[in-house]
This record gives C-alpha cells, structure tokens and sequence, in this order.
C-alpha cells in the first residue's frame, strides 16, 4: 500500500491522479485551501476505493505554516511513499507586466510556496531514505512567451531547482519527477477557447502516474509535448521574438 | 469565446463558466440582473443549440461521488460526474446503469435534463425513472430537493426539461445488478422495414434492441436493416470500458462524406456477414459505444458540421410514417451512415421527455444550405403521423413544431414562469422554441 502526500488537491489534475491512486486502494494525505471541498473529494475518493483519506487546509502562500503542516500529515502517515505538488494559478500577464506586485503574488504561488515545500519534503525523505518527489510545472516553462512569461518564469524555476534537487536525493534513494502538461481542460483554463491540443485532465493524470510508475525524470503530459517543445526552444530568438506567442 | 455542441452547428459567442462548487455557481449567477441567458452544460454531448446560450456554466469540475450502498446500489453523485466514470468505478463490482445512451461521454446532470434513453428503452424506461431523487438549483438561488413524490411537478419538469428549471447540482442513481458485463449478441439481417418491424416485435422480451438501417437502400429493399439483440453475459466477468486510443484530430474535408461514399459504406456494412443463430460475445464498450474509441468523430463531417434528426413515432402510425421519411430522404439523396431505428416502450411522466410507444429513426446529415427546407419537410411527415422531435439533437425545429407535439409544454411554461426560470435559464434551444 502506498501513503501519498497531494498538495493542491482540488486542482482538477490533482483530483484525477488521486482518484487513480485511489482505485488501487493507496491511503491519501489532501493539502488545498478548501476544506468543505476536501471534504467531499475525501468521499469521493473513499467511494472509489482508497485505504483511508485525511486532510487538511492549506493556503501555499502561508510559508510560515508549511512545516507545521507537513509535519502533521508525515505524523498522519507514518511515512510518505510520494509527494505530488499540483498546485499552481494563470496570472493575468498583461497586469503581471505592468505591476510588480501582481507578479510576485504569482511567483510566490507558482514558484516560491513549491520551493519552501520541496526544501522541507526533500529533508523528511532523505531521513526516510526513500519516496518520490512529482511536481507539476508545464511546458511554459520551456521557454518564455510575450503573453505568459510570468507563469512561464515561475514553472521553469521550479523545473531547474527540481534538477538540481533531483541529483542531491538520488544519492539518499529518493526519486524525483518533473511533470510538464501541455494544454490541459481545467477550471484554470475555462475560459480560454480549446482546440485539438487540449486533454483532458484524466488523460494527464494517466501520464502522471505511469511517469511516476516508472522512475521517468521529465514526464511530457500527454508526450507528444517534448516533441512540440524541441522544436519551440530550437527557434532562434531572432525569429521567436517576432511571433505573437 | 466560440462554443458549439457535438453537431458543431450552430457556433455561438458564449461566455464560459467553470465553477468549483455550488456556492461559486450561486456567486456567478448572482446579481442575476446583468444576466437573461444562462444554461448548465455537462460534456457537450447534444447535438444543437441546448448547451448554448450567453452565459454557460460547464458542470465538471462538480464531479464527486457522495455516497454508495453496496446493497441497493444507490448512488449520490454530483452533476458533473460522467457515466463513463460511474461504468468505471461500479461496473466492475457488478452494478450497471439502468440507461445507457450511445456515448459513455455524458455526464448525469446531462443525462436528467435530456430524460436520454437506451438499447433496453422498452424494457427499461429512459435514464429519469431511475432517478430516486435530484437537487435543482432554482433561480432564487434556493436549492430545492425533489423526487417522483416530493415536489413531483418540479421533477417531472426537471427530468427531460433541458436545463430550462434550473442547475442539477446532485441526484441519486439506482443501478442495477448484472450477471456479467459483456453482451452476448444476436444479428438479424431483415430485408425490409416492415420485416425489421415485425422483427422487433417478435424480440420484444430481448434485453437490448437496436437496429442499423440503411437509409439510402430504395424500393422493395426500403428500410433494409440490421437487428442486432443484446443480453448481459452471465459468467460473473466484468470490465469496465476502457478509453479509446483513436482520434479525429482536425475537421475532414466536407466532400469526402457524399451520397456515392455514403451509399458504397451502407452496401457494405449491410453485407456484413451474420448468421442468425450464432451469438458473439462483446466487451460492454463496444455494444453500448461503438464510436467512444474514436475521439472527435464528429470532425468527420467537416467544419460546417452536421445535424442529427431523431424523431419518434407513434405506433400505429410507425411503419407508415418511417416509411414516408425513408421515401422523402432517399429520393432527396441526402442519406447519412448510421441510420438508426428503434422500438420505445411507454412514455413516463416526465413533461418534455422524448420517448413515447412507438419506434424512433435517428439520421446524421451533414449541414449544407439545401438541409434546412429538407428537414422541415421531414417535420411536416412526423406531425402528420403525431410524432415529436428528440430536443437534445434538435438544432432548427420551430417553435409551432415543438408546440404541436409537446402538448405539456404549457405546463412547463407555467412552471417556469412561477420559479422565475423563464428570467434567468435561457438557452439558444428555448429561445428558438418560444419558451
Ligand atoms: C455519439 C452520441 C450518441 C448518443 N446516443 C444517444 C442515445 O442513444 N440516446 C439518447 O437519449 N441520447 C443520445 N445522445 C445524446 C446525449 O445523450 C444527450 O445529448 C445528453 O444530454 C448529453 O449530455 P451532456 O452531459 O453532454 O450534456 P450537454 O450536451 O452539455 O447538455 C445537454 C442538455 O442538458 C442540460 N444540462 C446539462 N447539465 C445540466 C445540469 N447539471 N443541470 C441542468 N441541466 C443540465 C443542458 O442545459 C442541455 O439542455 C448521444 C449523443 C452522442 C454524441
Ligand atoms: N490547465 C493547464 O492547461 C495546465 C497546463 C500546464 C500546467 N498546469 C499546472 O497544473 C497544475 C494544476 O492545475 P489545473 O489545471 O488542475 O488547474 P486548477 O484546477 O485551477 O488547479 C489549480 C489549483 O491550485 C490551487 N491554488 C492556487 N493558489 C493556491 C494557494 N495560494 N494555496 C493553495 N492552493 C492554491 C487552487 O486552489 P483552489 O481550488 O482553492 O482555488 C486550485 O485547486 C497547476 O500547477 C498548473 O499550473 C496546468
């Protein structure tokens, strides 16, 4: 049986990658800011087959409780076989580029909240000597885009740090999972128009949890993305900067 | 931003909602002043203009299973979930739901508002009667529980009612037990549509009846069809249906599905080879949803898109009138695929539910300008002979055709009138239809 961690857990990617945990009976640990929904995600899940579902209520941006917080759902759990990190917010970037303020709110919820919450996860699974680490960044952070460079620039940072991070704990038999979706169909993205490169977050959450199931490092959700984005980071910069992204 | 349905006509400017929960949803109606057209919109599985309107609040992020009782099969679940993920989670353990339309893609607050039905229709009654109980969310913002006993009008009004009462937020299910969830399958070839009628009759204790006709056959062999008879397997074997790995990716060039294409498909698939004793045995998915494992078929038609005419019957009046609407589009040369015919057992209380005694024809035809007169000659054969249109394919019927054959719906204009729904719950569907 496996003691999973979710932090964000009513995104609706995380929602589906827990349900999938859950038909194969895992015991699930919930983080997100909503208590009454957790509540009903617990039944959901519990319906559907998980061991055994707790919660608790986390706002990411409150770095001051992350220890505290992390500490009483390793308590929960008695050890902790994978952290999956999905939370995550689009920010408006036309007010990101015109205010600083508004930027940093996003990195602090895109960028900053994950690396408070991987230094901490990171040092509780070494103590363990084992576990894996997934985060969900994107494909944005590839390379940056006119109409998305904030959100672009967070999830890339977080994409660096976890290479980094994912060297240091190899050493402590600790995996590490970046996890890049394409266009996913979220509440996030709801009112954007879709088109054929749209999933749905079922199909991602099936890549997530095959990724994590076989030790892949960078998981392109659904894989046609690593090839996309080979071909977006290969454009020289001259001719990328002229095209309205 | 540009919204349709699965027939990808019409295309509306619609803005799109995605709420989290129900109180979002009572945040986003309110002040309801600024808004006159608001509809609930599950998977997008109709076919015309029933999920469209000004304001569209997209029910699938409210996805939670509430409750399960192993005993009775009962289950609770919020409007968003799909029936694709209600196979999933209790088909293995043995529980089937009661009604299935073509497509696992539906979700249950979808499959409420259209009252859809199945393969067992005359056996089974439509998705509704197996609705113990559902909460609407009204436009006074109250969220008011009904059943078939407690404020039965507002849920004969709900079930079938299109969106047009309120928002399913939740409604609880009973499933039914299965001996196994593969279909053992029987086909009979008829060569005719009286043979196919008198077909149905004769299997009408099967479990599952449906037939494939070929529209585009003329003369003696008008009406030609394939039977195929369905029962649950009894060897204790479930699967639930897996996701389809095939995929349309864009628009098909729109000449590619012609009469000469369409005839040569039809031909063929009528020669299929059947032998009327042999029974095959099929996994669930693809007896109930031949087309789920091809993602985006609805693309095939091209980006102009298609509509589907579905229209029932009455029975006395069936054979007649089915082959009046065989006639009228086999001589207009308009024919589509799959041509779709099956017997309905009795209609329920549901206001504007669609099945009534009788038997139903479903046709696809590809959007071209020349459709629309076409079709309302279509609509003129079907009032004749006192049938009604399915208002969950319906992109075009006018208002007088609806009129003429939904005799409830002043009763339904009533209700909305009195609830205040007629102020907020608009869709493009209700617009076109005066309601
Ligand atoms: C391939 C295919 C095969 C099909 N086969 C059949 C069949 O065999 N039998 C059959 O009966 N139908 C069939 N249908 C039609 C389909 O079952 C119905 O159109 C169904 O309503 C679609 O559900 P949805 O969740 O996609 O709803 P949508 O298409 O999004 O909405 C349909 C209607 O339901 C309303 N609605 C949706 N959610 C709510 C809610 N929470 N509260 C209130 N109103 C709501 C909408 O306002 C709208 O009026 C088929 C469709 C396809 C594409
Ligand atoms: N959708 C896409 O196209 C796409 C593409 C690539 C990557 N991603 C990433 O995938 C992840 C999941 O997103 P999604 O698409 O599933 O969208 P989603 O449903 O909107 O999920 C985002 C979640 O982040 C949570 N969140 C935001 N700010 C928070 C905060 N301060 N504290 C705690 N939680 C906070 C939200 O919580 P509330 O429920 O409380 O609001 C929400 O549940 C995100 O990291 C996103 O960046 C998405």
């Amino acid at each position: 049986m496996k003691n999973i961690l979710v932090i964000g857990a009513n995104s609706a990617i995380a929602k589906a990658v827990s349900r999938l945990y859950a038909e194969e009976h895992c015991r699930l640990y919930l983080l997100a800011r909503d208590s009454a929904l957790l509540a009903q995600l617990k039944q959901d899940l519990e319906i559907r087959g998980a061991a055994e579902v707790d919660f608790a209520p986390l706002d990411v941006t409150h770095f001051s409780l992350h220890e505290a917080v992390l500490e009483q759902a390793l308590d929960t759990l008695g050890s902790i076989d994978l952290a999956i990190l999905c939370h995550g917010s689009l920010p408006d970037q036309a007010r990101c580029a015109e205010h600083f303020d508004a930027a940093l709110e996003q990195f602090n919820v895109n960028a900053l909240s994950t690396i408070s919450l991987l230094t901490l996860l990171g040092n509780q699974m070494i103590a363990q000597g084992r576990g894996c680490i997934a985060v969900v960044t994107s494909v944005a952070g590839d390379r940056g885009r006119p109409s998305n460079y904030v959100y672009g620039a967070a999830k890339g940072m977080v994409s660096q740090y976890l290479q980094g991070l994912r060297g240091r704990l190899y050493r402590h038999g600790v995996h590490v999972v970046d996890i890049r979706p394409g266009f996913v169909d979220t509440p996030m993205t709801g009112h954007l128009p879709k088109g054929a490169l749209w999933s749905s977050p079922e199909r991602i959450a099936r890549c997530i949890v095959e990724g994590i199931g076989r030790k892949r490092h960078t998981v392109y959700a659904p894989g046609y993305w690593r090839l996309i984005m080979a071909v977006v980071r290969a454009i020289p910069d001259t001719l990328f900067k002229r095209v309205p992204l | 931003m540009k919204l349709h349905s699965w027939g990808r006509y019409p295309v509306t400017e619609s803005r799109l909602h995605v709420p989290r929960s129900r109180d979002a949803i009572d945040r986003l109606l309110r002040p309801a002043a600024d808004k006159a057209a608001v509809i609930a919109r599950g998977l997008g599985r109709s076919y015309g203009d029933s999920a469209l309107a000004d304001d569209v609040v997209q029910m699938l992020a409210l996805d939670n299973l509430q409750s399960f009782d192993e005993d009775t099969g009962h289950v609770r679940c919020a409007a968003g979930v799909s029936l694709a993920t209600l196979l999933q989670v209790f088909l293995p353990r043995g529980w089937m739901l009661p009604a299935v339309p073509g497509t696992r893609f539906v979700t249950v607050g979808g499959a409420i508002a259209s009252d859809v039905h199945g393969k067992n229709h005359h056996g089974a009654g439509t998705f509704g009667d197996h609705v113990l109980a559902l909460s609407l969310l009204q436009a006074s913002g109250e969220i008011v529980q009904c059943s078939p006993t407690l404020n039965a009008d507002l849920f004969n009004a709900t079930c079938g009612g299109m969106g047009l009462t309120g928002i399913i937020v939740d409604a609880t299910l009973a499933l039914r037990r299965v001996p196994g969830s593969a279909i053992v399958q029987q086909t009979v070839r008829t060569a005719n549509l009286q043979e196919v009628f008198s077909r149905f009759e004769e299997h009408s204790g099967a479990t599952y009846s449906v037939a494939w006709l070929d529209c585009l056959a003329r003369g003696d062999a008008l009406g030609r069809s394939l039977l195929y008879l369905g029962e649950h397997a009894e060897d204790g074997g479930y699967l639930a249906p897996r996701s389809g790995a095939l995929s349309v990716p864009c628009n098909a060039p729109a000449f590619l599905l012609n009469r000469y294409s369409m005839g040569a498909f039809n031909a063929l698939y009528y020669q299929r080879r059947t032998d009327p004793l042999a029974r095959q045995r099929i996994e669930a998915d693809s007896y109930f949803f031949p087309l789920d494992g091809i993602s985006h078929w609805n693309r095939l038609y091209g980006a102009k898109g298609f509509l589907q005419y579905q229209c029932v019957i009455p029975q006395d009046a069936a054979l007649s009138g089915i082959t009046r609407l065989l006639q009228a589009t086999s001589a207009a040369g308009k024919g589509s695929f799959l041509s779709v015919l099956k017997k309905f057992g009795a209609a329920n209380a549901h206001w504007l539910s669609f099945p009534l005694h009788g038997y139903t024809l479903a046709m696809d035809f590809k959007f071209e300008r020349s459709l629309l007169p076409f079709l309302e000659e279509l609509d003129g054969i079907v009032l004749d002979h006192g049938g009604r249109l399915y208002l969950a394919k319906d992109a075009r019927m006018s208002a007088e055709t609806f009129r003429r054959s939904y005799p409830r719906w002043e009763d339904f204009q009533a209700l909305r009138l009195a609830s205040g729904a007629d102020g907020l719950f608009n869709s493009r569907q209700s617009q076109r239809l005066g309601l």
